[in-house]
């Protein structure tokens, strides 16, 4: 068996976790939501098998050693060890506050991530490292910034959560923004798919089918009726997103979960992130950069992103502190902190170029 | 009164230095400034930027919003006057709230724990009572126990009108977490600063088989004058002796470094020498794998040093660090260049011939004669013709052409491709391999003094401490008053934590099953 057989079991346990934990919510009773964390459990530990896997199969390839086989060099790679953690963060949350409905959540992200992955076609090949990543650096590095990723995730999610219990009027700000928001998203990814179904044949790879055929089948179409067909419906779908979203609350509310709860997760789970991407994501990456290239530090995208997401983390952990900064406003930090987490993650490689591009060489 | 007004004035400005307020306006227009830095190509070709501002607001606007955002500094923005400014408030943010708050804490951490009066009991977070058998006299020995056994703490003891009270407290220090992190910030402020005013960043194209005793900064390349010339010869015949180099100029030291620093010249103090690059791919695939160069110091005519650096494996020499960073051929290379040979016959040993392009030299050990005809960086074959071309401008397949003559008539020819030994193999077994055309490429370096790297290496080690016990580690405190109540104990247990609460309490609740078990086992 080879480490993609196993991811495909993996993606197929979250898959049917998703739907339980679902099922779990409707129905609310014990046993099921006793199979939906068993099922959760049985898809996290093929996917660490699947990491180890190709772990062995990388290091066959490369012949480096173990430590310069970690598999998490490419976008691939990455976002099975993001969606891993993740999973990781959500079980010790379910363990810890006993509470299951997050998983309606969770499992989705972590079954879509994979099927996505699976479905644009990723290249998933192992590839031997590039020189500038022939470092031990790169196991620590990656590793832990993309702990701190999943941390920033779930205060994400919970954030999000407790501005949608939390607010009341559609006028009030907070409830425009996340409204906005969430519209955004969906919006972006809608437009990204409709790009992937148009121009499948024609692309290569995920990063050619971003740099250059990006809102091509929606926004930027050629043709001008479709540009505008695509922004009046997304406006509509945000629009009705606004006009609609006290649904979501309902849904929500009947989680038994209290928005104390959901705050003291968002603050957790960012006190957790905050030092260790500080530790692994900026200062090693500083000391890294330094070996490699010379310098700690030279305001690369890259970087200069990952330090934005950094003072918006500072930003929120020293907000908590003044008068008149709790709650919603507090949770919007959240929630824009983990946007500029995103782009730090896919914006900077797919929409600027840098150093981190590793092309300084080619 | 005028005084009085004074120090209200200075008093402000010391709370708006010293406030949390100040702290998030900065996150939020350094982030927000940071992120139109990122869009903006940095010290890039106008050209560049003004394609980029077209493609967002359009062409008519972008030349007129390249030069409103030039002039504010944005195509260097974070050495930009005002980016600098508010760098200079983050610091000043963090050292006026530092010497504003420290005192407090300092007297918080040193200040011993004190028993606490009864009332104070109500107000705890963490509030736990229970009736123990026994007067006080008999059971303080056991809490006091307990209290170790369970939590870790070694409490103190005193008497009081009604029993005894039991107190203790760790991780006081801890309280300093925020601070060793605020003051990490500044030591790597500090060391960045160091590294500017002390420090070079250059580069150096550096040709196989050449010695140089300078390095230059990125924008030297765009100065070049007679007088950037003058100063370079000078500089190469006195050997990097810059006091010889000065005589030599008819001006004196201190005014050669001044212009030799206006032309981004560095010297280097020694001469660094590439005896060799290479690059080494994958298999047979055009992915590199590593890319080396052979480099060697040379200090008063005298090898010191000699080292192959790759990406990740700089040379350091003298506080002067070279990395590898690009590569590329030297113009005429292939003229001026030397083709390595390795010449062995079926049974005899390997012999290596070194030769010019177009010269004709024989093969050891026969009576072949061989021609260098023709030379590829990267030689590949049409897959529908099968003709020759040159696929890349980089040594990707380095390939050279050679004709083999016996008395003056063309035996055989071909090529002789140095990442392919099947094609080294010559009649009788006879084989020529292809090792290098030496002299033709040139290693680029990033040249690199930095006497701050320390500082920032310092801070980062702080800031890492600083943001655990910030993070991980908390102040914890407990009392515990033991109250005689007709020889019975009655315990109250208050206890505070200033970081997470729970898991303190949970501690707390052990101990009272703890105390809850003795009690029921001593029945």
């Amino acid at each position: 068996m080879d480490s993609s057989t196993l991811f495909g079991i993996a993606t197929m346990a979250y898959i049917l976790a998703m739907i339980i934990y679902i099922v779990y919510l409707a129905f609310k009773k014990p046993q099921i939501g006793i199979v939906a964390t068993t099922v959760t459990v049985i898809g996290f530990i093929t996917q660490t098998f699947a990491i180890l896997l190709r772990w062995k199969e990388f290091s066959e390839i490369g012949k480096m050693g173990i430590l310069r086989a970690a598999p998490f060099t490419n976008l691939y790679e990455s976002l099975v060890f993001f969606v891993w953690c993740l999973i990781l963060g959500y079980l010790i949350i379910e363990f810890k506050y006993k509470n299951r409905s997050f998983g309606a959540f969770i499992t989705p992200i972590a079954g879509l991530a994979l099927a996505f992955i699976d479905l644009t076609g990723v290249d998933k090949d192992i590839h031997p490292l590039v020189p500038a990543l022939q470092s031990n650096w790169l196991l620590a590095h990656v590793m832990m910034s993309f702990i701190a990723y999943s941390t920033f995730a779930l205060a994400f999610g919970t954030a999000l959560m407790y501005l949608i219990l939390k607010t009341e009027k559609r006028t009030e700000p907070s409830y425009i923004f996340w409204t906005v928001t969430m519209g955004i998203f969906i919006v972006v990814l809608g437009a990204m798919g409709l790009d992937y179904l148009t121009y499948k044949v024609a692309i290569k790879n995920p990063d050619v089918l971003i740099k250059s055929f990006l809102f091509k089948a929606s926004f930027f179409s050629n043709s001008t009726a479709l540009s505008l067909l695509s922004w009046i419906v997304a406006i509509a779908f945000i629009f009705l997103l606004w006009r609609y979203g006290y649904v979501l609350k309902k849904v929500i509310a009947s989680f038994s979960l209290s928005p104390e709860t959901l705050e003291e997760i968002t603050y957790k789970s960012i006190a957790i992130g905050f030092p260790i991407f500080t530790l692994g994501g900026l200062i090693f990456g500083a000391i890294w950069a330094d070996q490699a290239w010379g310098v700690y530090w030279s305001w690369d995208p890259k970087e200069t992103w990952s330090l934005i997401s950094w003072f918006a983390y500072a930003f929120f952990l020293h907000s908590r502190l003044l008068r008149g900064w709790k709650g919603k406003k507090i949770a919007i930090v959240a929630v824009v902190g983990f946007v500029m987490v995103i782009f730090t993650y896919l914006g900077v490689n797919l929409l600027l170029s840098g150093l981190h591009s590793y092309g300084s060489m080619e | 009164m005028e005084k009085e007004k004074n120090k209200g004035f200075i008093d402000r400005i010391w709370d708006f230095f010293s406030s949390i307020r100040l702290a998030i306006v900065v996150f939020a227009s350094l982030a927000l400034t940071s992120i139109i830095g990122t869009v903006l190509e940095q010290n890039a070709d106008p050209e560049r930027n003004i394609r980029l501002l077209a493609k967002l607001f359009g062409g008519s606007a972008a030349p007129s919003l390249f030069n409103i955002f030039d002039s504010l500094g944005f195509m260097d923005m974070y050495h930009s006057w005002w980016f600098v400014t508010i760098l200079m408030f983050f610091a000043a943010n963090l050292i006026i709230c530092s010497i504003d708050r420290l005192p407090k804490i300092l007297k918080v951490v040193r200040e011993p724990i004190k028993p606490l009066p009864e009332d104070r009991f109500k107000g705890f977070g963490i509030k736990k009572e229970l009736v123990l058998n026994g007067g006080p006299e008999k059971t303080k020995g056991m809490v006091s126990d307990t209290i170790k056994k369970v939590m870790g703490f070694n409490p103190y003891e005193v008497k009081e009108e009604s029993g005894y009270q039991l107190y203790s407290q760790k991780g006081n220090y801890t309280r300093l977490g925020v601070y060793i992190t605020h003051f990490s910030i500044l030591v790597i402020l500090l060391g960045a600063v160091i590294g500017i005013f002390f420090g070079f960043k250059g580069f150096l194209n550096l040709p196989e088989g050449k010695t140089y005793l300078v390095a230059f900064s990125r924008t030297s390349s765009m100065a070049q004058t007679q007088e950037f010339e003058r100063i370079l010869n000078a500089v190469e015949v006195s050997a990097g002796n810059l006091q010889n180099a000065s005589k030599l100029l008819g001006i004196d030291e201190n005014s050669l470094r001044t212009m030799m620093r206006k032309f981004g010249i560095f010297p280097l103090g020694f001469g660094i020498r590439c005896d060799m690059f290479n690059v080494d791919f994958y298999g047979k695939s055009d992915m590199p794998k590593a890319y080396r160069s052979w480099l060697s110091v040379i200090k008063d005519g005298k090898e010191v040093m000699k080292k192959t650096i790759e990406v990740n494996e700089p040379l350091k020499y003298e506080g002067i660090t070279f990395y590898q960073s690009s590569y590329g051929l030297v113009p005429g290379g292939v003229e001026n260049g030397i083709f390595r040979f390795r010449a062995t016959s079926k049974d005899g040993k390997p012999e290596e011939i070194n030769q010019r392009f177009g010269s004709t030299f024989t093969l050891p050990g026969t009576n072949l004669t061989a021609k260098i005809e023709d030379f590829s960086p990267a030689l590949g074959f049409d897959q529908a013709t099968s003709k020759p071309f040159t696929y890349a401008k980089q040594m990707n397949n380095p390939a050279v052409f050679i004709n083999f003559f016996e008395n003056g008539n063309r035996k055989f020819g071909g090529w002789i491709l140095k990442r392919y030994p099947e094609t080294w193999a010559l009649p009788d077994g006879y084989t020529l391999e292809f090792l290098d055309l030496w002299g033709s490429q040139y290693t680029g370096l990033q040249v690199r003094k930095d006497p701050g790297v320390w500082i920032v290496y310092f801070g980062c080690i702080a800031m890492a401490v600083g943001l655990f016990i910030a993070f991980f580690m908390s102040h914890r405190r407990i009392w515990v008053k033991l109250i005689d109540e007709r020889n019975n104990t009655h315990v109250i247990i208050g206890a505070s934590a200033n970081k997470n609460k729970q898991a303190f309490e949970r501690k707390v609740d052990k101990l009272v099953s703890h105390l809850t078990k003795t009690k029921e086992g001593g029945k």
